[in-house]
């Protein structure tokens, strides 16, 4: 059996002696002094991190808003806020969360930081564009928050017309501004990623020896690519709307206000595959590393992140069941959305099969990974609920499917995010965080997470409409319930924003590879060097090779011993 | 059902009775909550499934149990297993949900009709007789009733969870929903699109009542006049009447009978004429002329409202022969003798 | 926003001036910089699709209205326009012939002239749309159907439309002025890059081997070019026939 030391302990995490341990001294954070030489910056790296600063902000500002709405909601009646102010906390929320957060979270930060050393490459193709990518998003949010400052917005995330083009005063125009800005950030980093994936992977490097944290970021790229420009010509279309007066949306004018809603899901629904591919490579990632093995049917999982990518562009008017699409658009649309929920169940199983015959330890990131693959599966089984055409005349428009994105993106790729987040922070910071406090933050998610959001479940179906201000007093123990939830929930966020930022200063030095686990990232010294390899690596093993690790580490032990 | 319809009673009233799932009060109710209660099943059993094999894996294959892992690289047996079952399962769901979807989108032949308009933040309904009632609705059970909705302004949705029917009220178009009411009782209304300010205001009350009840609240809540009466009026003081007079030289198509009929157009195409035609028709004639006649019909669009356009709608559908027509020429010569009083006929 | 590769600077251990240092051969890097450039186009259909998905559909529904209001549109200027399109992309064809084979004088005359091209066609639109002000065919609370009701009034020699569809040339329109505004918003783009890499040229950065940034313009510009394409008949052309 193995000689190894730590065989029978239940943590693979190995640091370096920390009496004599310290933080490599040339490293991407070291490399250069002052203000201007982060703000033009080109290294991916610094980058990533301006971005995961900036995405904090948005997300506590987006939460700040939540909290407001479940405050609200603790009520049966509207006595918090005035109905416009409600109206504006929600639309407020979306719009940040979906277009400032969970689009960015984690392609921006950590795909910014990873996918060239994943691959062996020294940058992504072009960094100033990435940079440009980063001061775009900058000019989205400052836009966002000065529709906020100015009074607000309140047309709902779904800029639904013709409320938004002729029946509201407020900022429309503003936010619209904002994500079409935004958009171009999105757009642009995909764009890069695509082309780094293409043209910049190391000698040896096929397409097949990729880590799955980068084909799911290629598949989200391809939507990013495709899909945001529609978005960005339906904002233009509705600001000109609202200021010309054209009438493509009226039906006054002989418009159609059905047109809006097909050019804004076209975006929109793949938009939900931008949020959640990206996450599912972090849990391809962080299961294989604490089981110790090889994905479980990597071919499947890297083949199924490329096919809903694909199927998602076909779903659209999912989104629309109910609002006068013929019967038989609405039949083919539902048939689609079946099979692309075949994919995502492909990849439970593949990971949870990965967990067999492995070597299975708890570090916070798995915790999450579990997390993830449970909250998962239920958002996304409700999804087919919503994708069954007579169900979702029930369902649909109630918070039955409030609950339902919740789960698949704050059980979900919120998760993900945080495991992500979490299994990288050593790298990216040279230092480790603390593991019981970090476990503790964990599982405050879960359970915050799971009172607020199955009450809603029970809610929706019982026919309480989403984004209303004031409900039927019989609904309230299930809106009190969910309110109980959020604020552990909300703990549960703040922890990790503390204990992180505590960890840059107190936390334990990491070394290279705290994990033993195996891609290119973990053999280079954490925090990597600005150019991230001494040397360009030739790459003549496959992924997730751990019986060549083993093989390395025996090896060690040998030489040592 | 394969349930006892026993044990389902039981089930759904004591769920109900907690607050915690909506009464059945309509004939599609049961069929809802039935494949409701298998996609629940289908999620309970996968999230049972995972969660074992997560949990499962993790205590067998923990590193104090197995310090070494084995590596393997896939199963093409398994792919194809969480492939195939997944998508027929999901396939059935697809299969169910339509059938459903095309009951309760495709109106029985013998439903009675009631117009909904919606606007912000109300919601309008309008029975033929010619009773209005505004966040509220009686129903009589027994019969199904078929509503036929459009808005005044924005995207509004319909909603009566305990029915479980809804759909989309937009501008520009009818959209239709049918339903059965099956128990006595009253029930929520809700606006489920968002509309603006007072989109939690735009709620009320649906009654469903017994047959008898029902009728005697028609008679008690009559406004006097039917709506093909209002739409009577209407057509003759918009001047329908001066092309569409039922005789053999008229300039425009005789309107008896129409409804329901196969139509030609100019364009050598053939429609059907039901609401969404006449509505059409009024507000943009050039894209709707009938096949022998000149496109010389003036737009209406601006000049009536929704309302209005109800009221011409039910009075075409109830013209069968020309003499009510005759008569509207006799009320608009009698009209410039007397001017209408102005909440009948709304401009 | 157009790609442009990333500027170059001089790195004295690398083989050539514009060589980056994050990719590992000259080579690696013009192609990552074509292929980025094919990206960002396929971006721009996607963009521009939406608004030829809003045409479909309204052509569709309006076709009378959409014709009759494409005959009010100059052909003859929409023609000429073609040909100088054409032209200003067959001179920037020139130019990156003249980048490849290092002749400087010549890749400058190419790029002035793509541009002249290009401005004369900007300013020809300029003229469409003020004959259009004129006209009150711009949509919004000018927009007028007079001419379309009533044609003979106004000299035109058309059958008038009925007043519900005679409207419908507002959406026509629209799409009209969304469309070629949108084309015309990324030539003036073009050209104000067409400026920059005009002045660079002269100053024979890319007559000495490194010629991407002027075939990946090239790309972009004939992108230009064939949205145009597909626009002039799509407008102008849908029932052409005599007017006046």
């Amino acid at each position: 059996m193995s000689t190894l030391p730590n065989a029978v302990s239940n943590t693979i995490v190995r640091l370096p002696d920390q009496a004599t341990a310290t933080i490599p001294k040339k490293n991407y954070i070291t490399a250069e002094h002052g203000l201007l030489s982060w703000l033009l910056t080109g290294d991916h790296k610094r980058i990533a991190m301006l971005y995961l600063i900036s995405i904090t902000v948005f997300f506590f500002i987006g939460g700040a808003f939540a909290g407001m709405i479940r405050l609200e909601l603790l009520t049966p009646q509207p006595d918090l806020v005035s109905s416009d102010t409600y109206n504006k906390f929600f639309t407020m929320h979306g719009i940040i969360m979906v277009f400032l957060f969970l689009v960015p979270s984690v392609p921006a930060t950590i795909g910014n930081f990873l996918i060239p050393i994943m691959l062996g490459a020294r940058d992504l193709a072009f960094p100033k564009i990435n940079l440009l990518s980063w001061y775009l998003y900058l000019v989205g949010g400052a836009l966002t928050l000065a529709a906020l400052v100015l009074g607000g917005v309140d047309t709902g995330w779904t800029f639904t017309t013709p409320l938004s083009t002729h029946y509201l005063n407020t900022h429309v125009i503003t936010a619209g501004m904002a994500i079409f800005v935004a958009g171009f950030s999105s757009i642009f980093t995909g764009l890069n990623f695509i082309v780094t994936i293409h043209r910049m992977r190391a000698p040896g490097m096929t397409w097949f020896r990729m880590p799955l944290f980068v084909w799911s970021h290629y598949a989200a790229s391809i939507l990013m690519v495709l899909g945001t420009p529609v978005l960005a010509i339906t904002l233009v279309l509705v600001v000109l709307e609202r200021t010309v007066n054209i009438g493509v949306f009226d039906p006054t004018k002989g418009g159609d206000p059905l047109l809006f809603q097909h050019l804004f899901w076209f975006y929109s629904h793949p938009a939900v595959y931008i949020m959640i591919l990206p996450g599912m490579g972090v849990i391809s990632e962080v299961i294989s590393t604490f089981s110790r093995k090889r994905v479980f049917g990597y071919t499947a999982v890297a083949f199924s992140s490329v096919a809903i990518a694909l199927f998602g562009f076909f779903v659209w008017a999912h989104h629309m069941f109910i609002m006068g699409v013929s019967n038989y658009s609405a039949l083919v649309f539902s048939l689609l959305t079946m099979l692309v929920a075949v994919p995502s169940a492909i990849k439970i199983f593949n990971w949870a099969f990965t967990l067999q015959k492995g070597s299975i330890t708890f570090e916070t990131p798995m915790l999450y990974a579990f997390g993830f693959m449970g909250l998962f599966t239920i958002g996304g089984l409700t999804g087919v609920f919503l994708g069954s055409l007579g169900m979702d005349i029930h369902l649909t428009e109630t918070y039955f499917i409030v609950a339902h994105f919740h789960f698949v993106m704050v059980g979900g790729m919120l998760m993900a995010f945080l495991a992500g987040v979490h299994f990288w922070w050593p790298k990216m910071t040279g230092r480790m965080y603390p593991e019981s406090l970090s476990k503790l933050a964990a599982v405050t998610t879960f359970i915050g997470f799971n009172l607020t959001f199955l009450p809603q479940f029970i809610l929706g179906y019982l026919g309480m409409p989403r984004r209303y201000h004031a409900y039927p007093a019989e609904f309230q123990v299930l809106n009190v319930l969910s309110t109980a939830g959020a604020t552990v929930l909300g703990i549960g966020y703040m922890l990790p924003l503390l204990y992180l930022g505590w960890s840059l200063k107190y936390g334990e030095i990491a070394g290279d590879n705290p994990w033993q686990a195996t891609g290119l990232e973990w053999q280079i010294q954490s925090p990597p060097l600005t150019e991230n390899f001494v040397e360009i690596p030739i790459v003549d093993y496959e992924a997730y090779d751990y019986e060549w690790l083993e093989k390395k580490q025996k090896e060690q032990v040998t030489t040592v011993g | 059902m394969h349930i006892s319809p026993v044990l389902w009673q039981f089930l759904i009233k004591w769920l109900h009775a907690s607050a915690l799932f909506p009464a059945e009060a309509s004939t599609i109710a049961p069929m809802m909550d039935a494949l409701y209660f298998f996609l629940l099943l289908l999620t309970v059993i996968g999230l049972i499934l995972v969660g074992s094999l997560i949990f499962g894996f993790s205590l067998r294959y923990r590193r104090s149990r197995n310090p070494v892992a084995t590596q393997v690289e896939g199963s093409t047996l398994m792919e194809a297993t969480w492939t195939i079952i997944p998508l027929a399962l999901f396939l059935v769901c697809f299969v169910w949900g339509a059938l459903l979807y095309f009951r309760i989108y495709n109106p029985p032949a013998n439903s009675m009709n009631i117009y909904i308009v919606g606007k912000q933040w109300m919601w309008k309904a309008e029975h033929p007789g010619g009773q209005h009632e505004i966040n509220s609705l009686h129903v009589p059970i027994g019969r199904p009733v078929q509503l036929t909705m459009i808005s005044q302004d924005v995207f509004h949705s319909f909603s009566i969870p305990d029915f479980r029917v809804k759909r989309e009220v937009i501008p520009g178009r009818y959209t239709t929903v049918w339903f059965e009411a099956t128990d006595v009782g009253t029930y929520h209304l809700f606006c489920t699109q968002y509309c603006g300010t007072q989109h939690s205001g735009m709620i009320g009350e649906v009654t469903a009542m017994t047959p008898a009840d029902y009728e005697k609240w028609t008679q008690q809540s009559t406004s006097g006049m039917s709506l093909a009466q209002n739409g009577e009026r209407l057509f003759a003081s918009m001047n329908c009447n001066a092309c569409h007079n039922g005789t053999a030289t008229a300039r425009g198509p005789n309107l008896a009978g129409v409804y329901g009929s196969k139509l030609t157009l100019t364009n050598g195409s053939q429609v059907l004429v039901n609401e969404a035609f006449l509505r059409d028709a009024i507000l943009n004639p050039s894209s709707h002329v009938t096949a022998g006649f000149n496109p010389i019909m003036p737009t209406y669009q601006g000049q009536i409202s929704e309302d209005g356009l109800i009221d011409l709608v039910e009075y075409i559908k109830t013209l069968q022969t020309n003499y009510r027509v005759q008569q509207t020429q006799v009320t608009s010569q009698s009209n410039q003798a007397a001017p209408v009083t102005p909440e009948m006929v709304k401009p | 926003m157009p790609h442009e590769t990333a500027v170059h600077e001089e790195h004295a251990h690398v083989f050539v001036p514009q060589h980056r240092h994050h990719f590992e051969t000259e080579e690696q890097q013009r192609e990552a910089g074509s292929f980025g450039m094919w990206l960002f186009l396929l971006t721009e259909i996607m963009f521009f699709g939406g608004l030829f998905f809003a045409y479909l559909l309204y052509r569709n529904w309006y076709y009378p209205a959409f014709a009759v209001a494409s005959v009010q549109l100059s052909v003859r200027l929409g023609a000429f326009n073609t040909v100088m399109l054409i032209s200003s992309g067959f001179f920037m064809a020139l130019g990156v012939w003249a980048a490849e084979v290092r002749k400087r004088e010549l890749l400058v005359w190419m790029l002035v002239l793509t541009t002249f091209f290009g401005c004369v066609f900007l300013g020809v639109k300029y003229v469409e749309y003020k004959e259009k002000w004129e006209h009150h065919h711009i949509p919004g609370a000018s927009f007028s159907v007079a001419e379309f009701v009533n044609p003979a009034a106004y000299g035109i020699d058309e059958k008038p439309l009925m007043p519900d569809m005679a409207k419908h040339t507002e959406i026509f329109f629209f799409l009209y002025f969304a469309m070629t505004g949108m084309h015309a918003l990324h030539m003036i783009i073009g050209i104000v890059l067409l400026g920059w890499l005009t002045w660079r040229a002269h100053r024979g950065e890319f007559s000495a081997g490194y010629v991407a940034p002027i075939e990946n313009f090239g790309l972009y510009w004939h992108f230009v070019d064939i949205v145009w394409l597909f626009l002039f008949p799509l407008l102008y052309l849908i029932n052409r026939h005599l007017v006046h």
